[in-house]
């Protein structure tokens, strides 16, 4: 039988391996399948919440869009790998859609956008910083890449002042929820030991 | 029976010289010096204390161990001569979880799956799945679904996912430990006639020595430190070793862990639950309207109007469990039996207020309600775990904290929040953590604990608000001797300070040692 | 809501039989068109055309409005949102301080909740009347998509409906520890997080166990073959010609009437 992939999982060296293994991909698939049970589970908890907000003043659900943006910021934080945010956000996004209300083949779209977001900030690192100032600079930027292209697709209606204003919520709102939030996330999950056997899990010994 | 696809093969060698295993940041090796050689086709069962690298050894074996830093391991493993790593294919490797040992949705494709990556020409592929399904006795259209099989039957997809591969060595970790009886016993006889078709060489990992005796011809014990202890032929090292296995809370056949005998049954004893016309469901109103009847519950009770019980629309659950009458007895077991899918836990988590009746009542007498409502679904949170503790089928699926000690405290700051206790007993938590031996590890994380200990603090947990029921879903399955004894002391000295157990359960051994009255459920 | 039990009709329908790729890019198509045309007409005209589609699948398409009901409210509210806050001059119809409706910002409205609805419908026809096995099959072999990240997908896919069953679990593990106590939203939020927590951890520890179980079958380690290949067949040419048509035939028809605009302009 012949290896191709598996001699990654060999390497002797501590070198941040950039080549996904199976334990990578299965938890980046798990990890964005999870999120999406979370978010179904966040949107329906919130949906009288949300629906008063959406409809008394709809740039305000921009307050929560950091929700939308967590699989994306957690799996560039657990995986490690270069395209783990991208992986997470897309198949997060499709499934959210599945279990959502909302289904429109439009998540593919919001899921690689947002999902590059959090890539672009994490490949200025080099993928070797994932500290807080980091994560929350995904989260933030993952936001307002979710408001910029929100305000394109769905809101060109609204006043462009409106339109401000839910593109910097949902910046805040990305910054907070998927950012910090995500990162306290991390560190408790290294604390339970699940991370062993993964970048983020071998980084805390 | 597959002759027609049947290749040559016969059993892989395994030879170990000095392998050891030590996991970074770790005080003990997980193994030391462990040399043997396993002949082609030999049947080997491994024993050993929980922790002493038993699933270690074989996922090295199988080449799927996680190495963090690539350096835990030292000494030689090899399989028909080469490192695992380079022979996967022609090792297949089980664990104990069911829900994780089937990948994908449809029967077919998921024995498929293993002949897919191993590059197997499609003409040759559903052959050879027909063939491993009926080889396992899994007589089941290609296109059924995955997620309506039972535990035991996934783990024969499993055994069939696997064998369709044809691989020369079968390593079986503890592939029995999340299956029932019956569904054990089928699996084992799986095991080995497929072993015995193809010649494969086998080692299993179990705790249930009984089970797997007739099927294995060696025994490989390994003692505290991971080194081999006893090493020979099954008759003869499981007479050796019984002491040895005893201490390390192996289950030895016709043995049982020696107990403190529970209090003598007593049908007079105050009765603290009772049931009338039960009926029980997993189908649930959603949360918002099951806050909303709790509310009006409450106000309806504190004025003394009748409480409201028909919030499940149009009647439509359906009960997992019907027309059920009980009484729980203050320091007196009940033992709830019966057949997967007979409704068991769900009949206790709506014994325990968790779960609301489809039909009936469950009610609480003066003695256990007290100052609170009858109806156990209406109390809060904090009335609930000072009257009855529920113990989960999965410990870690009711921790809270972060910390052992404070999982421990959780539960009494919780009552003393809401005025119903007098706050955290030190002396009660420090007794707890000597009781169920948990001293050494009360500032570690819940999460990172070893599965007996696991087990052990879930049950401290609801013990510590001192409540007056336990409700306790399979508290014993998978469990190894000396956490069996150690849990079963326990609720043995809480039947004799009064408290009711109640317990969920496939084990005759607790139900004998509890002297617990047995309900059995779908008879 | 579940899209699940109604979807059995569908699945033998000619849509259901169709090829899970065709189905996918001609739900793609229609998308892209209605994502970047911002006129009713556009939207009216492929809303229409998907509906008289989702009857050949057997469909009846006002009950099925109705049963996703969620979808068309979702629908309304943008519309009622866009009404609000669109610069549209127009007579004003209600004024309520922060609020004013115009006839040209109602209008905007209407467009827009006639655009939620008709992009939501691809999305819904796709999952009705396919089995996320083939999807894959399709997005692996036809599309050629990375096969280890398409096939760990599918198998995540199938931990979804253990974890939705988990959830609940886990609310009544925890209200039998006391937790979940406070009403108020501090302790919800809190509440939320500590079992979102615990079904993340569960997870992770499934995920590695099944990364497991891949790989001791052999997942990942080079060339792989397929037990089965998607097959294509004349109901596809009917499908995808149906799927190009009401794409094609949206923009067209608006273009034509002169209706047409593009969300940038």
């Amino acid at each position: 039988m012949t290896q191709v992939q598996t001699n990654t999982s060999r390497t002797r060296k501590n070198t941040p391996q950039k080549s996904w293994r199976v334990v990578d991909i299965v938890v980046a698939a798990v990890l964005a399948a999870v999120c999406a049970v979370v978010f179904w589970a966040w949107a329906n908890l919130l949906y009288p919440v949300a629906t008063t907000a959406a409809v008394a003043y709809p740039p305000a659900t921009g307050m929560i869009g950091g929700g939308w943006l967590i699989a994306g910021s957690l799996g560039a934080l657990i995986i490690r790998k270069p395209g783990a945010a991208i992986f997470c956000e897309l198949l997060a996004a499709v499934l959210e859609g599945f279990l959502g209300t909302h289904f429109g083949w439009t998540v593919i779209i919001s899921g690689l956008v947002q999902g590059a977001a959090v890539e672009i900030v994490f490949l200025l690192t080099r993928y070797r910083k994932f500290g807080l100032a980091v994560a929350a600079a995904g989260g933030a930027l993952a936001g307002l890449f979710m408001g910029v292209s929100e305000n394109i697709m769905y809101n060109f209606e609204w006043a462009l002042d409106q339109q401000v204003v839910y593109a910097s919520l949902t910046t805040l709102s990305g910054a907070i929820i998927a950012g910090v939030l995500m990162w306290l996330v991390t560190r408790a999950l290294q604390k339970t030991g699940v991370l062993n056997g993964l970048a983020s899990g071998a980084a805390r010994r | 029976m597959s002759s027609h696809v049947a290749v040559e093969q016969r059993g892989a060698e395994v030879v170990l010289t000095d392998f050891g295993w030590h996991y970074p940041g770790r005080e003990q090796p997980s193994l030391s010096a462990v040399s043997a050689r396993i002949r082609p086709g030999e049947r080997v069962m491994l024993l050993g204390p929980s922790g002493a690298g038993k699933s270690t050894l074989l996922q090295a074996m199988a080449g799927v161990e996680q190495d963090p830093d690539g350096e835990s391991r030292s000494g030689d493993l090899t399989v028909n001569g080469l490192d695992p790593r380079d022979a996967r294919g022609s090792v297949g490797f089980m664990h104990q979880d069911p829900e994780t040992q089937v990948i994908l949705a449809r029967v077919g494709d998921d024995v498929a799956f293993g002949l897919e990556n191993l590059a197997v020409p499609r003409e040759q592929i559903w052959p050879r799945v027909g063939a491993a399904l009926a080889e396992v006795g899994l007589d089941l259209p290609l296109d059924h679904s995955t997620t309506a099989l039972s535990g035991g039957q996934k783990q024969r997809l499993a055994l069939a996912g696997t064998m369709a591969m044809h691989p020369q060595l079968l390593l079986l970790d503890e592939p029995t430990a999340s299956v029932d009886e019956q569904g054990a016993v089928e699996l084992r006889d799986a095991v080995d006639r497929v072993v015995a078709m193809a010649g494969t060489t086998l080692i299993v990992v179990e705790h249930r020595v009984g089970l797997w005796e007739s099927v294995v011809d060696r025994v490989i014990v390994l003692d505290d430190h991971g080194s081999i202890a006893f090493d020979g032929p099954t008759k003869d090292v499981l007479v050796d070793a019984r002491e040895l296995l005893q201490k390390q809370g192996t289950w030895v056949p016709d043995w049982t862990p020696h107990t403190r005998p529970a209090p003598a049954r007593d049908a007079q004893a105050a009765p603290l639950l009772e049931t009338r016309g039960l009926a029980a469901s997993r189908t649930q109103p959603n949360s918002r309207v099951v806050a909303r009847r709790r509310r009006r519950g409450r106000k309806a009770w504190a004025k003394g109007r009748p409480v409201e019980t028909d919030v499940f629309g149009n009647g439509n659950a359906i009960p997992a469990a019907a027309n059920i009458n009980l009484t729980v007895r203050a320091g007196q077991a009940l033992a709830i039996t019966g057949q997967n899918g007979a409704g068991k836990s769900t009949l206790a988590l709506t014994l325990a207020g968790l779960l609301l009746p489809c039909a009936g009542t469950v009610l609480a007498t003066e003695a256990l309600a007290g100052d609170a409502p009858a109806d156990p679904s209406l109390w809060e949170g904090s009335e609930l775990i000072t009257r009855i503790g529920s113990v989960f089928q999965h410990p870690e699926h009711q921790f809270l904290c972060s910390t052992v000690r404070a999982e421990l405290e959780y539960g009494p700051l919780q009552a003393a929040r809401h005025g119903a206790g007098p706050g955290v007993n030190e002396e009660r938590i420090d007794s707890l953590l000597r009781r169920l031996d948990l001293e050494d590890i009360a500032d570690a994380n819940p999460f990172t604990l070893s599965g007996g200990q696991k087990r052990r603090l879930s049950v401290a947990t609801v013990l510590a608000s001192a409540p007056e029921v336990l409700i306790l879903d399979e508290p014993t399955f998978g469990q190894d001797a000396e956490t069996w004894r150690e849990l079963v002391t326990m609720l043995v000295e809480e039947m004799e300070r009064g408290t009711a157990v109640v317990a969920v359960t496939h084990d005759r051994e607790l139900i004998k040692a509890l002297n617990a009255v047995e309900m059995r459920l779908g008879a | 809501m579940s899209v699940t039990t109604i979807g059995d009709t569908a699945r033998f329908s000619p849509v259901g039989r169709s090829n899970a790729v065709v189905k996918l890019l001609g739900a793609l198509l229609i998308t892209a068109v209605l994502v970047v045309s911002a006129d009713p007409v556009t939207s009216g005209i492929a809303l229409l055309g998907q509906l008289i589609l989702l009857s050949a699948a057997g469909q009846k398409p006002l009950r099925l409005l109705l049963t996703l009901w969620p979808i068309t409210v979702a629908a309304l509210i943008s519309g009622w949102g866009t009404a609000m806050l669109s610069p549209e001059g127009g007579t004003v119809l209600l004024n309520l301080g922060w609020i004013t409706v115009t006839t040209g910002s109602l209008a905007a409205g209407a467009a827009i909740a006639l655009r939620g609805l008709a992009i939501a419908l691809p999305g819904i026809t796709v999952l009705l009347t396919t089995d996320p096995t083939d999807l894959a099959d399709g997005l692996a072999q036809t599309l050629r998509l990375p096969e280890r990240f398409v096939l760990a997908s599918l198998a995540a896919l199938r931990l979804v409906e253990v974890m939705v069953k988990e959830w609940s679990v886990l609310a009544s593990a925890r209200r039998a520890r006391g937790a979940g106590n406070d009403r108020g939203p501090v302790g919800m939020t809190k509440e939320f997080g500590g079992q979102a927590f615990t079904l993340l951890v569960q997870s992770l520890r499934r995920a590695t166990r099944l990364a497991m179980t891949m790989e001791a079958r052999g997942f990942g380690a080079g060339k792989r073959t397929w037990a089965r290949v998607p097959s294509y067949s004349r109901v596809d040419l009917y499908t995808g010609g149906a799927a190009v048509l009401i794409a094609v035939g949206a923009i067209a028809v608006s273009m034509l009437m002169g209706t047409h605009r593009f969300i940038w302009q």
